[in-house]
């Protein structure tokens, strides 16, 4: 197995599932893991099962919806769409990202400037 | 916006809707990650991969979809409760496969169960529960040190209680109270009865809280000598003997003959001092102003309520000093005047005598139920070992060790729930039989099963059940996984670490049933005792009834010769042999002493005063109850009246007073009535115990015909049953006198059992724990040894192969199981030991640390215990070594 790769942080597998929903629209959850394969250029490993695991906690959360539909290969698939509550609750968690990692950036920074 | 605790909200939500539809949605998503997939092995040979290697390795990248299913599960759903109910099927199926393991634990658990939830039930009414009075915690009672000091809660005297009633600071009220007995008959052909009554001062139903349900209760006007006479009724005579009219207010009623003007309908739920006295009358009308006034005539009983926020210790205080100090101004008196005070709640003066008894059987109980979680602890730790090898190999395969520990407690929970219900239906049979055989406990009657009760009862199921389910489960569930899937296939030395746990628990077993034998071997005996100790005088075949004779229409003349005439007639009467009367029984009470000066004596220093016990008796008593003459003669015909100048006294007196001396026409001078008689000794009778449980004491007899005593106890001997002469004496006097009820028709063989069924119940009760305990530990200790014996099958043919003989076998396994047996039969001896100090107020006759109890104790446990494991260790001998090693 390839060392580079880090493990996905907990909960921020439902971070990026919600952005990849607000980003592109309705998708299904293959679509969804190839989106966040594509955007973390290989560097993240990921048991793409699990996503369906984050898909069911945000649905149940009420920040997604899920309808039927038809995928690329004619086979009915579950399209996932963002819902008003998920927009609002995207935008609350990527603050709190980004202020977490600029508080994790800048504590390493301290470490390098020793 | 969104808080944690709405998203948590959410989820659990989510889980309920799942819970409730079930698991529908699993399918759409197993279709849903089918087609995920194809989607990526697509992907994949698009990319140049073989068709094969792509779906694999789309699985791969996809993760195990088992666990993701789980995971989803536990999202949509409570799986808990889904395992939980999936254990509770599995222990039921368990359960029912083992039918002897389940009855045998369900039956022990339901015996524990019920007996305590008896007991407590029995406790917490009788003995806990409050007096339904007005702040009964301030109600107390007060007594007189008796002036020897030889009882600490004596009768009070009247002139004491006024001096405390206005001297003493700490008490808001005080009120007086004494007990007679009144015959009611009415005008309009009404039956004569007796019914007992309590006399008390003005102001004791309002102390108490007690308002009446009609009419009013007495005033200050009631409670005087020369006011007019007045009744309050209670609601049970009431409504039986005046249909429950409230016209009956200020009608009279017919008490001893003379009319009592009734004020007041005491409420349906008043029922003090005990459910019996059904009529009150004011004391100070009722009682003679000398003896209310008198300082050193103890007959009264005081009842006070305690100012808020006054201690029993100060009111004790208070009242102690007053009497002290009207002790010192007396020094006449010196020997009749209590020496202090005494207080003790009002509760108490109910439920003392109870109170160890029924400590005791709470206890000994409470031992039994541990017992009992001991025994199926024993046996599930027994049942773990036989399955120890399913355990490993679920934990081998993941199973967690909760869901392991969980399933084990599951079972021994769905078992004491079990023996609770059973428990609890046994605990309602057994109150029921208690209220029918034991009337004489107080509030018996209030006794019921509510809500508390049941909790309690399933609480102690449930912490047995737990208690007895976690002692294997924890030992059962060890880590150490592949060691016993080894063990467990050479059976060399196997399960040694629990076979070590059962011998702890059985210890303890043991410990205990020494502990409860103990108990029961000294209360039995104490009882034997009692049982045996001579009241000195004949119990077989003897009948007594009690006649009162009203006093406006019998006085000293009629009353001697009325009973002259009850003698004469019942002595005619077929089958009796001997006819009697007396005034007070053997065994029946103190009654009344009085003090006597002996004339041949020299005058005795101020203040000292000789006392004994007065009885009234007619000249064929003695022959009749058989207390035999020691010298001298019986009253003789002419004695009555005037001419009644001749006392009888028993040994003790004489030894007491006459040491070395012929007290044989010496002459005692006492004040019965108004004026003093002086009285000639003429006999000299055998001892005889106003209680069985007390020594004697000196005792003087004067003639029943000097018509002093309008009272008395009509004794018949005959050759065989004389329970059938009952009738024909109480025709008799009927005829006499239509308006004389008789009472308290009892033989002396069940008055003797009725001042003993306290000792006897609780000692059979305690017994019955004992062998119970002894049952169940014999069982345990035989369960043992058996396992032990299977486990070490293959090493005892191995001895035995090698030339061990079969005594050495024998030994080696009898050490096994005796072992523990003795380290528990020893520690039993020495907390036997503490609980016999515990139970010694109830002991009569035998010291807490009786050697032959203990010794008997010790060998009959020593023996079930021995027998217990003979078994076992006899069947190891005689393994054959070849069968035992071919049994690998």
């Amino acid at each position: 197995m390839d060392t580079k790769k880090s493990e996905v942080l907990q909960g921020t597998l439902d971070l990026m599932i919600l952005k990849t929903l607000h980003a592109l629209g309705p998708l299904h959850g293959f679509g969804i893991a190839r989106r966040i394969e594509q955007v973390s250029r290989d560097v993240l490993q990921l048991n793409e099962g699990t996503v369906y695991t984050s898909l069911l906690r945000l649905q149940q959360q009420g920040w997604i919806a899920a309808a039927w539909g038809t995928s690329e290969n004619n086979r009915k698939a579950k399209f996932y769409s963002i819902t008003k509550r998920g927009e609002k609750q995207l935008h609350v968690e990527a603050e709190n990202w980004k202020r977490i990692a600029d508080v994790i950036g800048r504590v390493l920074k301290l470490e390098a400037e020793r | 916006m969104t808080s944690p605790r709405d998203s948590k909200l959410r989820a659990f939500v989510a889980k309920v809707r799942g819970f409730v539809r079930g698991n529908r949605r699993d399918g759409e998503f197993d279709y849903e990650v089918q087609g995920h997939l194809q989607l990526l092995a697509e992907k994949l040979v698009a990319q140049g991969m073989e068709r094969e290697a792509a779906l694999a390795a789309a699985r791969r990248q996809f993760g195990n979809v088992t666990l993701l299913q789980e995971d989803r599960r536990e999202l949509r759903t409570f799986l808990s409760v889904e395992a939980l109910w999936h254990d509770l099927r599995y222990a039921l199926r368990v359960l029912r496969k083992n039918p002897a393991f389940t009855c045998v634990a369900v039956l022990t658990l339901a015996l524990g169960v019920g007996a305590n939830t008896t007991l407590f039930t029995v406790v917490r009414s009788v003995l806990l529960k409050p007096l339904p009075f007005e702040n009964p915690d301030q109600l107390v009672m007060l007594y007189e040190q008796s002036a020897d000091h030889k009882h600490a809660y004596n009768v009070v005297a009247g002139g004491i209680f006024q001096a405390w009633q206005e001297q003493s600071r700490s008490f808001e009220q005080m009120a007086l109270l004494g007990g007679s007995g009144y015959n009611l008959s009415g005008a309009n052909g009404m039956l004569p009865e007796k019914v007992e009554g309590g006399k008390c001062s003005w102001n004791l139903f309002s102390m108490l809280g007690v308002r009446p349900l009609y009419g009013r209760a007495f005033g200050p006007e009631d409670d005087r000598p020369n006011a007019n006479a007045t009744v309050m009724l209670t609601w049970s005579l009431w409504r039986r003997r005046f249909g429950g009219d409230p016209a009956i207010i200020g009608k009279d009623a017919l008490l001893d003959g003379g009319p009592y003007t009734v004020v007041g309908i005491l409420p349906a739920w008043f029922s003090y001092p005990d459910p019996e006295t059904q009529v009150w009358t004011p004391i100070r009308h009722e009682t003679r102003p000398a003896v209310i006034d008198s300082l050193n005539n103890h007959q009264f009983g005081v009842v006070a309520r305690l100012k808020a926020g006054h201690t029993l210790t100060e009111g004790l205080t208070d009242v102690d000093t007053i009497e002290k100090r009207i002790r010192s101004a007396h020094p006449d008196l010196i020997e009749t005047i209590g020496s202090g005070a005494s207080i003790r709640p009002l509760l108490d003066e109910f439920v003392n005598e109870y109170k160890t008894p029924l400590y005791v059987l709470l206890v000994a109980t409470a031992c039994f139920l541990l017992i009992a979680c001991l025994n199926v602890a024993n046996l599930l730790v027994a049942r773990s070992a036989a399955r120890r090898r399913e355990f490993a190999i679920r934990a081998a395969l993941g199973g967690s060790r909760f869901r392991l520990l969980r399933e084990q407690i599951v079972e021994s929970v769905v078992l004491s729930m079990a023996g609770g219900t059973l428990g609890i239906t046994l605990a309602k049979l057994s109150l029921q039989w208690l209220m029918r055989t034991r009337q004489d406990i107080p509030r018996v009657e209030t006794i019921h099963i509510d809500g508390q009760v049941l909790l309690f009862a399933v609480a102690v199921a449930l912490l047995s059940g737990i208690a007895a389910g976690l002692v294997p489960a924890f030992n059962a569930t060890g880590t150490r996984i592949l060691q016993s899937l080894q063990e467990s296939s050479r059976s060399l030395g196997g399960g040694q670490g629990r076979a070590r746990l059962r011998k702890v628990l059985l210890s303890f077993e043991v410990g205990f049933t020494m502990v409860l034998l103990i108990a029961a071997g000294l209360l039995l005996k104490s009882y034997e005792r009692l049982r045996a100790s001579d009241l000195g005088c004949g119990i077989n075949n003897i009948l007594t009834m009690r006649v009162d004779l009203p006093k406006p229409k019998y006085l000293e003349q009629q009353r001697a010769a009325f009973f002259e005439q009850v003698i004469d007639s019942v002595g005619n009467l077929p089958g009796i042999q001997r006819a009697g009367m007396v005034s007070v029984l053997p065994g029946h009470g103190y009654g009344s002493d009085d003090s006597f000066v002996i004339s041949e004596h020299p005058p005795l220093p101020p203040g000292r005063v000789l006392l004994a016990i007065k009885r009234f008796a007619d000249p064929g008593y003695f022959a009749a109850m058989q207390i035999p003459f020691v010298r001298g003669r019986t009253f003789n015909d002419r004695e009555r009246l005037d001419q009644a100048t001749s006392v009888i006294i028993n040994d003790l007196f004489a030894r007491m007073f006459f040491p070395g001396e012929d007290p044989l026409g010496k002459h005692l001078r006492v004040n019965l009535t108004d004026h003093e008689i002086s009285y000639e000794i003429v006999g000299l009778v055998g001892d005889t115990r106003f209680s069985i449980s007390k020594p004697v004491e000196p005792m003087m007899y004067f003639p029943l015909y000097s018509g002093f005593f309008g009272r008395a106890t009509i004794v018949v001997r005959s050759p065989h049953d004389p329970n059938g002469l009952a009738l024909p004496i109480q025709k008799l006097i009927a005829q006499m006198d239509a308006d004389l009820p008789v009472s308290e028709v009892l033989t002396m063989e069940q008055l003797v059992n009725g001042s003993t069924i306290n000792a006897s119940f609780t000692a059979s009760l305690v017994l019955a724990f004992a062998v119970l305990s002894l049952v169940l530990a014999a069982v345990g200790l035989y369960g043992v040894l058996s396992y032990l014996v299977t486990q070490r099958k293959s090493e005892i043919g191995v001895r035995v192969a090698l030339g061990a003989g079969r005594i050495e076998v024998l030994k080696l396994m009898l050490v096994d199981g005796l072992g523990p047996a003795a380290v528990g039969l020893i520690a039993g001896l020495g907390f036997g030991a503490f609980a016999a100090g515990f139970i010694r107020s109830m002991l009569y006759g035998v010291e807490p640390l009786d050697e032959t109890v203990f010794l008997g104790a010790t060998v009959l446990l020593a023996l079930i215990t021995g027998a217990a494991c003979i078994v076992p260790a006899w069947r190891a001998s005689r393994i054959d070594p070849m069968k035992a090693l071919r049994y690998e």
